[in-house]
């Protein structure tokens, strides 16, 4: 029993560990009496493993079998891995040892799928909801939505798990077509779709009974596979963008591409997983959340791919140098928000502080704005650096994104700036 | 050079506080009762503790500023820094003297400190949330060493009495020799006393539950299987996860 399911856990994290999602955000829910655990609304990591990343949840797949033979899959059926399955009881077991030691938040459940999407659904929704009902569970549930799972399966799993997550994989649906030939977009949007009117059903609900059922409290999750497929930065955005825009959808996730199978001869033939590209893309993703951008900001006809050199942030405030210089003690929160060097928790910062008095370029710097950015782009009581319109914005870029480069100049020296 | 002297507790610092204002007359630098007095003092005041005074003086803070002010103030006391006592006078003053909205004013060197130290002091909080990994012993309770940079303890007893309400828990702060024993809904501060000066990272197997042995090797074997190989970062692990907490971690020992 012991090296069995010391065993199996290897195998079966080592087939999860490619889906990025592990957030346990979205839900705050105290403890119940009678119950163990509770959620916390941000979301604890717990730890982090060697490639940088949280560990939030116990992220495993009930069966790494597979009836598919999808293209950037690990677990696909032509490839010889070793295959596992965890029993319900097992499963369910581990998931409370590490929880009780505080090694999780919770678990986060995925699924090759094993004979078809219902029969494969089923056995995860009977994994959650003994881990509810039996052993009394109240910590973080993610349970992956199987593409093609009947409404009715869905309709049950949303009622135990906090979030519900269904793989898009590839931004379009020919790329998906010809990586994947089982799948279609059909299979990934109906359940979709299904989570979503579960959502509002029990909102709707809430509404009019105190103590309606909640139905998947921190909504649900996406991810799109990067860099396997041809897609530009702007088709991959446009889609996020949209599925921002539908109910209860809180994360797309990236995955920047890990040639997992090198000898597909429809894969790319990559040396290094995407990084950069995958980074900017979370960095536009959270220009769209928390910046105020909308996706044509970010990405438009002339320039699709994102700047792999400077931030988005940056790269749009360099094509527009007509909006700065912008006045640090006068504007409104939202213009300030989109000087490069300055984010959120500075933005809110000045907002609350200039109502004291005029602020000066060492009080900003203080605060944590990022002067080394920002001074092109602002202005304040007594800031008169000449800025992103007298310096030209290629200028700004070259002093911006070459500091090494610089530091060979000689430090002691005046530079004179000749813009022309 | 004027000086108060108190016995170095927070209720101690609000009576200061509050003698300050009775007497019109404010400190130069606060001291504890065993400091050595500096050359040149004009003037020594000792400070009694007087709960029902510090409490005037906490009310006061509460009506002019906010929930979150006081929780602020409380984090940048525990943070047991050698200039917070003065630094925590200064910003009273200013609560007390200042314009009600003198609290967002961050170009003020305090008022910024202020919120620094606390900003500090509750990411020490969330390092523990995340960090501290209980061992089950024999006789069923966890356990969990810990060695925060701050006192934080008194922050995280509610978050794991509310979590792990049906176990018996012990979390102790080694670097303090103090910790909370958890059991039935009630949380007790303890201090270990006994042979044993050295509490151990880890328990022995003859001090752990049956399967307590277990769990930790399946948990290292998940924490090994889970890293992607061809994204080994290990700059931003260790940005994530400091090597100050990895004594007492059980996928690191």
């Amino acid at each position: 029993m012991k090296e069995q399911i010391l065993d199996k856990l290897t195998i079966l994290a080592e087939s999860a560990k490619y889906d990025v999602s592990c957030a346990s955000s979205g839900t705050s829910r105290k403890n119940r009496p009678g119950m163990v655990g509770s959620a916390s609304g941000w979301g604890i990591c717990h730890s982090f493993s060697a490639d940088g990343r949280c560990i939030s949840l116990l992220k495993v797949m009930l069966s790494n079998n597979c009836i598919y033979d999808c293209a950037y899959c690990i677990n696909r059926r032509s490839n010889d891995v070793r295959r596992a399955t965890f029993t319900v009881e097992e499963l369910v077991e581990l998931t409370m040892g590490f929880y009780r030691r505080n090694y999780i938040e919770g678990l986060f459940l995925s699924s090759g799928v094993v004979r078809n999407p219902d029969y494969t659904m089923e056995r995860m929704v009977r994994v959650v909801e003994k881990l509810r009902t039996e052993h009394r569970f109240n910590g973080y549930i993610h349970l992956k939505g199987i593409p093609g799972a009947s409404r009715e399966l869905i309709e049950r799993a949303g009622l135990y798990a906090d979030r519900m997550s269904v793989n898009i994989e590839i931004p379009t649906e020919q790329n998906l077509k010809r990586l994947a030939p089982e799948k279609d977009y059909r299979s990934v949007y109906e359940p979709m779709s299904y989570i979503q009117q579960g959502l509002l059903q029990s909102a709707e609900d809430g509404r009019r009974f105190r103590h309606a059922p909640r139905f998947t409290p921190a909504g649900q999750s996406t991810q799109m596979i990067v860099g396997a497929t041809d897609e530009s930065d702007r088709d991959i955005l446009q889609l996020s963008s949209a599925l921002y825009g539908r109910p209860g959808m809180r994360r797309v996730y990236y995955s920047g591409y890990v040639p997992v199978n090198a000898y597909d001869p429809r894969l790319p033939a990559l040396k290094q997983a995407p990084l950069v590209r995958e980074n900017r893309l979370y960095q536009a993703d959270w220009l769209m959340r928390f910046y105020g951008f909308r996706v044509d900001e970010i990405v438009d006809e002339a320039s699709p791919q994102l700047d792999l050199e400077v931030d988005p942030k940056l790269a749009w405030a360099l094509r527009h140098p007509e909006v700065f210089p912008v006045d640090i003690n006068r504007a409104e929160y939202e213009l300030i928000l989109r000087v490069p060097g300055i984010g959120v928790k500075s933005a809110t910062m000045i907002v609350a502080a200039r109502r004291n008095g005029q602020l000066t370029a060492a009080a900003l710097k203080k605060m944590g704005v990022v002067m080394k950015k920002a001074q092109y782009f602002i202005t304040c009581r007594e800031l008169t650096m000449p800025g992103v319109q007298e310096l030209r914005p290629e200028y700004v870029r070259r002093l911006l994104i070459s500091p090494a480069g610089r530091k060979g100049a000689d430090a002691n020296q005046l530079s004179l700036f000749f813009p022309e | 050079m004027r000086i108060f002297r108190y016995d170095k507790s927070f209720e101690g610092l609000l009576t200061a506080v509050f003698d300050a204002y009775a007497r019109k007359t404010f400190p130069d630098k606060l001291l504890g009762p065993d400091d050595p007095l500096p050359l040149f003092v004009t003037e020594c005041h000792q400070v009694v503790t007087d709960s029902a005074k510090a409490d005037r003086v906490w009310r006061g803070v509460y009506a002019r500023s906010s929930r979150e002010v006081c929780h602020m103030l409380s984090c940048v006391w525990l943070s047991e820094m050698p200039a917070c006592e003065e630094l925590l006078l200064r910003y009273l003053r200013k609560v007390f003297d200042g314009s009600p909205a003198v609290v967002t004013d961050f170009s003020d060197p305090d008022v910024l400190a202020v919120k620094k130290l606390a900003d500090k002091v509750m990411r020490e909080r969330e390092y523990m949330l995340m960090f501290v990994r209980f061992q089950q012993a024999a006789d069923g309770t966890f356990f969990a060493p810990v060695n925060p940079r701050y006192n934080v303890l008194p922050l995280v007893v509610r978050h794991f009495s509310d979590r792990f309400a049906d176990q018996r828990w012990l979390i102790y702060d080694v670097g303090r020799r103090y910790g909370y024993y958890y059991e039935q809904g009630r949380a007790t501060e303890i201090t270990l006393t006994g042979t044993e000066t050295q509490i151990p990272e880890k328990l022995t197997e003859a001090q752990m539950a049956d399967e307590e042995r277990l769990f930790q090797q399946l948990w290292k074997n998940y924490f090994e299987a889970i890293a992607i190989r061809e994204r080994i970062n290990p700059t931003l692990q260790r940005r994530n996860m400091p090597r100050r907490f990895w004594r007492y971690l059980t996928e690191k020992q």
